[in-house]
């Protein structure tokens, strides 16, 4: 493994919510990572970020970690839950929601 | 680099050839679109493996000269008969 996939390996398992997106939850730099940090505010729900544009070693890394080519990316205890679009339709459905409500 | 939605939705059906494939302009730019690709070979799948079915149609095109491409994947519902 890769020093950047040990990184991110830690990063997954040592936060039970973790979105990887670029910029800030409060200055998002993509209307993607923006939608996926709505959804989640939406939600009331705790997480941690990790800002991709800081780190092009994550920023690289992340896309083959989980076999996925696009940030943002979502994950929740351990396991990669989807992109932006993927959060809109459990969010929509209610599972995102029973997903983190299980955090708690 | 922008990336004809035609393309797109022909890449697509090589790679899933029973796909239904709706294709949105959203920005009018040739760069942003949204995708809704119907297919019975997703059934079983999860969505994970649903929307990475399609990447790999679009063979690493997505995240790279293809930036935005919102996605929505699902299996046909067999029509009402009645």
């Amino acid at each position: 493994m890769t020093d950047a996939q040990i990184r991110i390996a830690d990063l997954v398992k040592n936060n039970d919510v973790v979105l990887f997106m670029k910029g800030t939850a409060l200055f998002p730099q993509c209307g993607f990572s923006s939608r996926a940090i709505a959804i989640l505010d939406r939600l009331g729900a705790k997480y941690e970020t990790v800002d991709v544009l800081q780190d092009p070693e994550i920023r690289t890394g992340i896309k083959e970690y989980s076999d996925w080519p696009t940030i943002p990316q979502l994950y929740v205890k351990g396991e990669f839950v989807g992109g932006s679009d993927i959060m809109m339709e459990m969010f929509e459905s209610g599972e995102l929601q029973q997903l983190l409500g299980a955090e708690a | 680099m922008a990336m004809a939605a035609s393309e797109i939705e022909r890449l697509i059906k090589a790679a899933i050839p029973d796909a239904e494939v709706t294709i949105r302009d959203l920005a009018g730019d040739g760069d942003h679109y949204a995708a809704r690709v119907l297919s019975r070979s997703f059934e079983g799948l999860s969505r994970i493996k649903q929307h990475q079915a399609v990447y790999a149609a679009l063979g690493g095109r997505v995240g790279g000269e293809l930036h935005a491409l919102q996605l929505e994947t699902a299996v046909p519902q067999p029509e009402n008969s009645n």
